[in-house]
């Protein structure tokens, strides 16, 4: 039996192999790993679509196999509701082992569990746009009035209300997509597969389906393994990526760990020129921020000393609770005429800055962060949900992670 | 030079086939009789019609499939062919043609759709096809007269073996054709092979499919005149007549006849055809 786990989908070891006799390509691997695909077919007669696969999926996220054409995305995509057989590996949804499902049970699965979206949309040509989307049902035999009723809820979902007597001649390749979403919709699966969904679109078509896709699915929730060739589009709507080559996963992780700590020269090569500011986030950059703070209370000595110690021209007073009270400049502290009574805290004259405070959460991006940072001197305060500090950046710092984008 | 062998196949297929008609005469006559009931069903139905009543409903169904000049046309070659006085042969030539075309596709189909599914099938089929194809279709008749006689009834069957072969290939690469995604689409959504079937191969295939009911057409009906050198009637046994005599204005009117079915049925199943591809190939 397997452990059980919280993952919704999980592949493990997930080989495909098409050609004959694909089981002795597996265990004498060592010895074809070498070959290119042109010598590997000439001496076996086989191809390696998907090798050692192994992969989890959150419950609820977009999970994209990204790679270029022939990387085996799709066949690993295939593998997961075995319209490809897997030649070796298990892969589990909801800990329920796939791979060992009979046929029935199979097609059980893929009527109620799972959908899948096309490249090509693959609608039926000589079907209405209602009877397109009711399609799974009535596959599951569902009654005519029932799956009209949802088929109808399913077009609206995807902007289509209106168009149901509508032939997919008719539409545009944007609207014919809309139409195979909805039809994987209407059965109302867990996990939608989508083969490319977006790729056969007009760049800007695609770009707006991408943002309505990500919308529609936080209403829906369902989870999704997303294939695509296109980085921009991985990691503009996936939650994890898996980065392919020559039928093998080289990366996995969220679309920054794949930008900023790309593993192998082929994902290096990948992300080189993406605009790295989009994918940085303060968590990355920041600083322990206790260089920056002083207790409340702390007289103005010992500020003094601290800062001129760390050479810092501002610093922040922080109550018992981590919450920034005030803001410390050096130049105002010192005043023109000079401090009268250094071991008392600092009166509030001397206290707060002519530039505002500017503060972000650990997770805004770089690109924010240096318009916001523009507007200020005061190094940039990162604060938790709790409003408590976590981390401060620097001017300086921001420079630097902008050079090295 | 004499060659060394003589290799006596001819004796051998006559072996065969007297073997065949001693032990399975009953077969063959329940073959003949339910040739016969549907030939009968079919004949009467067109010589009992009134030819004003049959030209109005092939003008009507020409117009609505491929328009008004395709309508004025057939309404032009029937009235013709009528006024050769070659009607009530014309509405048996039909008849022949129409049961030909009902059972090649009654067998055709679902020869078809199971060479589409099996390659092992479509490996056997095809040479068997090919050899229905090449072999001249005179050499059907020998053994068409000994398992049924002379008639109609082995009229019809040698049409059927000779117009079979499109129906079937044509309707297994229609089905082979249904773009690949839509039938992924299919399984993805969890069809039974039968639903598959259903909903989308046969669906998709219909272009193809009434290409191979039009051709199957058209070679029955090139096949019936040669059908009535073993008794089958029609505007055929017409044909044959004047061929015996060296007649030759029968000859010509029969001949021409024949032409206008052919130009009638053509037209009307190629505008079926059409109409459906564009239903479906319109992307």
């Amino acid at each position: 039996m397997a452990e059980e786990s919280s993952y919704k989908i999980r592949c493990e070891n997930v080989w495909k192999v098409f050609g004959p006799d694909p089981k002795r390509i597996i265990e004498n691997w060592e010895s074809h790993k070498d070959m290119d695909k042109v010598e590997r077919l000439k001496e076996t007669g086989c191809v390696v679509g998907t090798r050692e696969a192994t992969f989890n999926v959150e419950r609820g996220e977009i999970y994209c196999l990204m790679g270029l054409s022939g990387s085996g995305k799709s066949t690993l995509l295939r593998c997961i509701n075995r319209l490809h057989e897997p030649t070796a590996g298990k892969v589990f949804i909801d800990n329920e082992e796939i791979t060992a499902l009979s046929g029935l049970k199979l097609r059980e699965l893929r009527r109620k569990k799972t959908s899948m979206v096309f490249q090509h949309f693959a609608l039926l040509p000589h079907r209405r746009l209602l009877r397109n989307a009711a399609f799974g049902l009535e596959i599951q035999g569902v009654d005519k009035g029932e799956r009209e009723k949802r088929a109808h809820e399913a077009l609206e979902l995807v902007g289509l209300k209106g168009w149901e007597k509508s032939y997919p001649y008719e539409l545009s390749g944007g609207m014919q997509q809309r139409v195979g979403l909805a039809r994987a919709l209407a059965t109302d699966p867990e996990i939608l597969l989508m083969d490319e969904a977006f790729s056969a679109l007009d760049p800007l078509i695609r770009r707006q389906m991408q943002d309505e896709f990500v919308k529609l699915i936080k209403k829906v929730k369902k989870t999704i393994v997303f294939v695509t060739h296109d980085l921009n589009e991985a990691l503009r709507i996936a939650g994890h990526l898996a980065v392919m080559k020559d039928g093998e996963i080289v990366q996995q992780g969220t679309p920054a760990d794949i930008v900023l700590h790309p593993e192998t020269d082929y994902v290096t090569e990948f992300v080189r020129d993406l605009p790295k500011i989009k994918f940085i986030t303060a968590s990355d950059i920041m600083q322990k921020p206790e260089k920056w703070l002083v207790k409340a209370g702390e007289s103005i000595s010992s500020i003094y000393n601290k800062m001129d110690k760390e050479y810092l021209r501002f610093a922040f007073i922080v109550g018992e609770d981590q919450r920034v009270q005030n803001v410390v400049d050096y130049f105002r502290l010192m005043g023109e005429s000079g401090i009268e009574n250094p071991d008392a805290p600092p009166p509030s004259n001397r206290l707060s800055s002519d530039f505002p405070l500017i503060s972000a959460t650990p997770n805004t991006f770089l690109e924010d962060l240096l318009t916001e940072g523009a507007k200020s001197k005061i190094p940039i305060v990162i604060k938790n949900q709790e409003d408590r500090v976590v981390g401060i950046i620097p001017r300086e710092t921001l420079l630097t992670a902008l050079t090295s984008a | 030079m004499d060659f060394p062998v003589r290799i006596p196949i001819g004796r051998w297929a006559e072996l065969i086939v007297e073997w065949l008609t001693e032990n399975f005469s009953n077969l063959f006559d329940y073959m003949k009789i339910a040739v016969e009931f549907i030939l009968v069903q079919i004949d009467t139905l067109f010589t009992w019609v009134p030819w004003p009543i049959t030209i109005i409903v092939l003008v009507v169904i020409a117009w609505l499939v491929s328009g008004r000049r395709v309508a004025i046309l057939t309404l032009v070659s029937l009235f013709l062919m009528g006024s050769l006085g070659l009607w009530t042969e014309g509405m048996s030539t039909m008849a022949l043609v129409a049961t030909a075309v009902f059972i090649s596709v009654l067998f055709g189909l679902p020869l078809g759709i199971f060479s589409a599914r099996s390659p092992k099938f479509d490996a056997v089929l095809r040479p068997i096809l090919d050899g229905m194809q090449t072999i001249p279709s005179f050499v059907y008749l020998i053994p068409a007269i000994m398992f049924f006689g002379i008639g109609n009834v082995p009229g019809i069957l040698a049409t059927v073996i000779f117009a079979l072969p499109p129906m079937i290939r044509l309707t297994s690469l229609g089905i082979q054709q249904v773009d690949r995604e839509v039938v992924e689409a299919g399984h993805a959504f969890g069809c039974t092979p039968s639903q598959l079937l259903l909903n989308i191969q046969l669906p998709l295939a219909v272009p193809s499919i009434m290409a191979g009911v039009n051709q199957t057409v058209m070679m029955s009906l090139s096949m019936v005149v040669v059908a009535a050198m073993i008794g089958a009637g029609g505007l055929g046994s017409k044909i044959l007549y004047s061929i015996q005599r060296i007649d030759l204005g029968i000859g010509i009117e029969a001949g021409l006849g024949i032409l206008f079915i052919a130009i009638v049925l053509d037209r009307i199943l190629q505008g079926i055809t059409k109409k459906q591809q564009q239903a479906l190939l319109k992307k």
